[in-house]
């Protein structure tokens, strides 16, 4: 394995390990959703995205909308990683006051981009976004993630066609394509059909990956970044819960914070 | 050139003044949702191409696009119908403009039953209610063509997400060129000691008639003009209820959430006075001429002039 990639998996597990001790504290949160977009979000902080925690309003940086906001526990330890706050505030989550709020909130925490929470507004915002650093003729990208089943939300199209018709090449939206939404799987809440062939028949270059292969993840920013015109959706398959073994693939734990000997079970299994 | 008495549309104010914003802003961003001609942003759109997004039949998302055009530094114009920017996209406006406090304008032409013809569907009568219940959300409703102009500009100096409210129809201009808009502030327009009639938007040419007619049975009747609905001028509310003794609001807008009730809550808790408010009665608007619909729900200077007396006859 290479440097960088060691270096990217120890990141995300460390992620994850501050997913499982943030809604531990808290007991509250959504560790599934958190801990199925642990790699991408490691991928983009550590490698993908210039930016820079000790100038958090840095002109120049790459920003990241994270639609589905209730996974702001993967947000909020990867800016902890970074350096924008200490990792001991992350288990102030969701307490009175604190700077980490139940979604995020960009008032309240430095490094957070837009506030998300209410399902499928991530992508309009991250247009305007990606709108603007076309006006200045800047070079910073922006990303944004997606949730499966928020792309229920009839928004999330409307925003699609704005990428599409403004041809936005400086932005990448994954999906995180987890399977499983509050009330079941998303094939039975209300089935999305082929996901890359949606977005792809709306003009989307379109790739399909293991949202858990950092490689893949890196290939994929890498081919968006050389697409021009048009913008890139990554369906990136994913398992919710992901490296917590009583956790993964269980809809259960969308929305339910782990209690503290399933805190020590999870750390345990995490602990390399 | 004074324009006092000409009748014109304050959605008429909104594109010039964006026009004269684009010139002197370069971060000054113009969206619409395929209502352009409509809300007159046509105008910026053709001096500012590039400046100028078309959003399409898309409100949500529109307010969305705006505000990441403002996280990234633009002062984004959303422009949509009333009806549209409050009720179709309101999760959108609480949530992704209102609760980071972006610097969002959101521009609402065709407010209140003057909208006319098209009816209910596209009346918007509650917008000032939900906009007003938005926490840090500026309200204005420009009373005609010259105090709109100056009310875009000032949104636009003012950091922060502002709602304006425009009219489809004409309405007469009340102000004259030295008029000076203030934002959060009201403008006396007539000063009094009977009463007082606080009044926004189309209403306040019915607000100084009624004075005007009242004068000739000898009341002697101030005339506020809140432009400003929040941060409502509570200061000169409660010194009209002081030092005149009773109270009636005037609003194109319903009586529930509106100017009349911002008015009461500050005189309920400061001031009770005698009260009345003028503005549609909890009921959904239907197809008419402007002026027509006006006249139906009691929209006019007589109905006004005949809440002011009863205000009158009900004081101590």
């Amino acid at each position: 394995m290479t440097d960088k990639k060691s270096f990217l998996k120890e990141k995300a597990r460390q992620i994850r390990r501050h997913i499982i001790t943030m809604t531990g504290a808290a007991g509250s949160g959504h560790p599934g959703g958190s801990l199925s977009i642990a790699d991408i979000v490691a991928a983009l902080y550590f490698e993908i995205m210039k930016h820079d925690p000790a100038n958090p309003n840095w002109p120049e940086r790459d920003r990241l909308v994270l639609s589905k906001g209730h996974a702001a526990p993967a947000l909020y330890a990867a800016l902890a990683e970074a350096g924008y706050f200490p990792v001991e505030k992350l288990v102030e989550l969701r307490r009175l006051g604190s700077m980490l709020q139940g979604h995020p909130d960009m008032t309240s925490t430095p490094g957070v981009e837009a506030s998300t929470g209410s399902l499928g507004q991530g992508l309009s915002i991250a247009n305007g976004m990606a709108l603007a650093g076309k006006l200045d003729g800047a070079s910073w990208r922006v990303y944004v993630i997606l949730g499966d089943g928020e792309i229920q939300e009839g928004q999330v199209w409307e925003a699609a066609m704005t990428s599409v018709h403004r041809g936005l090449d400086n932005l990448l939206a994954f999906v995180d394509y987890n399977g499983l939404q509050i009330d079941g799987t998303v094939t039975d809440v209300k089935s999305l059909g082929r996901v890359a062939d949606r977005f792809a028949s709306f003009g989307w270059h379109v790739l399909e990956i293991d949202g858990h292969d950092l490689d893949q993840i890196l290939e994929a920013d890498a081919k968006a970044r050389e697409t021009k015109g048009r913008p890139t959706l990554v369906v990136a398959n994913t398992v919710k819960g992901k490296g917590v073994s009583f956790m993964e693939g269980k809809v259960d734990w969308h929305g339910v914070a782990p209690k503290p000997e399933q805190v020590e079970q999870a750390l345990a299994e995490l602990a390399n | 050139m004074t324009m006092l008495g000409k009748k014109i549309a304050t959605r008429e104010a909104y594109g010039d003044a964006l026009v004269e914003l684009g010139k002197e802003n370069p971060n000054v961003v113009v969206l619409d949702a395929d209502l352009s001609a409509s809300t007159r942003t046509s105008k910026f759109a053709a001096q500012f191409p590039e400046r100028f997004f078309q959003m399409g039949i898309a409100e949500q998302d529109m307010m969305g696009t705006a505000a990441g055009l403002a996280a990234a530094g633009k002062i984004p114009f959303a422009s949509t119908f009333a009806m549209f920017a409050t009720g179709r996209a309101y999760d959108q406006v609480r949530n992704s403009i209102g609760y980071p406090g972006l610097n969002v304008k959101i521009g609402a032409t065709h407010a209140g039953v003057t909208v006319g013809e098209d009816g209910a569907t596209h009346q918007a009568l509650e917008d000032i209610a939900l906009m007003r219940a938005i926490p840090g959300m500026t309200v204005i409703v420009p009373a005609d063509y010259v105090e709109a102009v100056q009310a875009v500009k000032a949104a636009a100096a003012h950091v922060g997400p502002v709602y304006l409210r425009f009219t489809r129809g004409g309405v007469p201009v009340v102000f004259g060129d030295d008029y000076q808009f203030q934002l959060g502030k009201a403008a006396l327009l007539r000063d009094g000691g009977d009463a007082t009639i606080i009044a926004c938007g189309v209403m306040v040419g019915a607000a100084l008639e009624a004075a005007e007619a009242l004068a000739g049975e000898g009341l002697s009747i101030r005339v506020l003009n809140m432009g400003t609905i929040k941060p409502l001028d509570g200061e000169a509310v409660i010194k009209a209820a002081r030092e005149t003794g009773a109270v009636v609001t005037a609003e194109e807008h319903s009586i529930i959430g509106g100017l009349g009730s911002a008015v009461a809550e500050v005189l309920g808790e400061n001031c009770p006075v005698p009260m009345k408010r003028v503005g549609v009665p909890d009921v959904f608007g239907q197809s008419g001429g402007a002026g027509e619909l006006l006249e139906h729900y009691g929209l006019t200077a007589a109905n006004v002039a005949q809440r002011v007396r009863e205000v009158v006859g009900r004081k101590a």
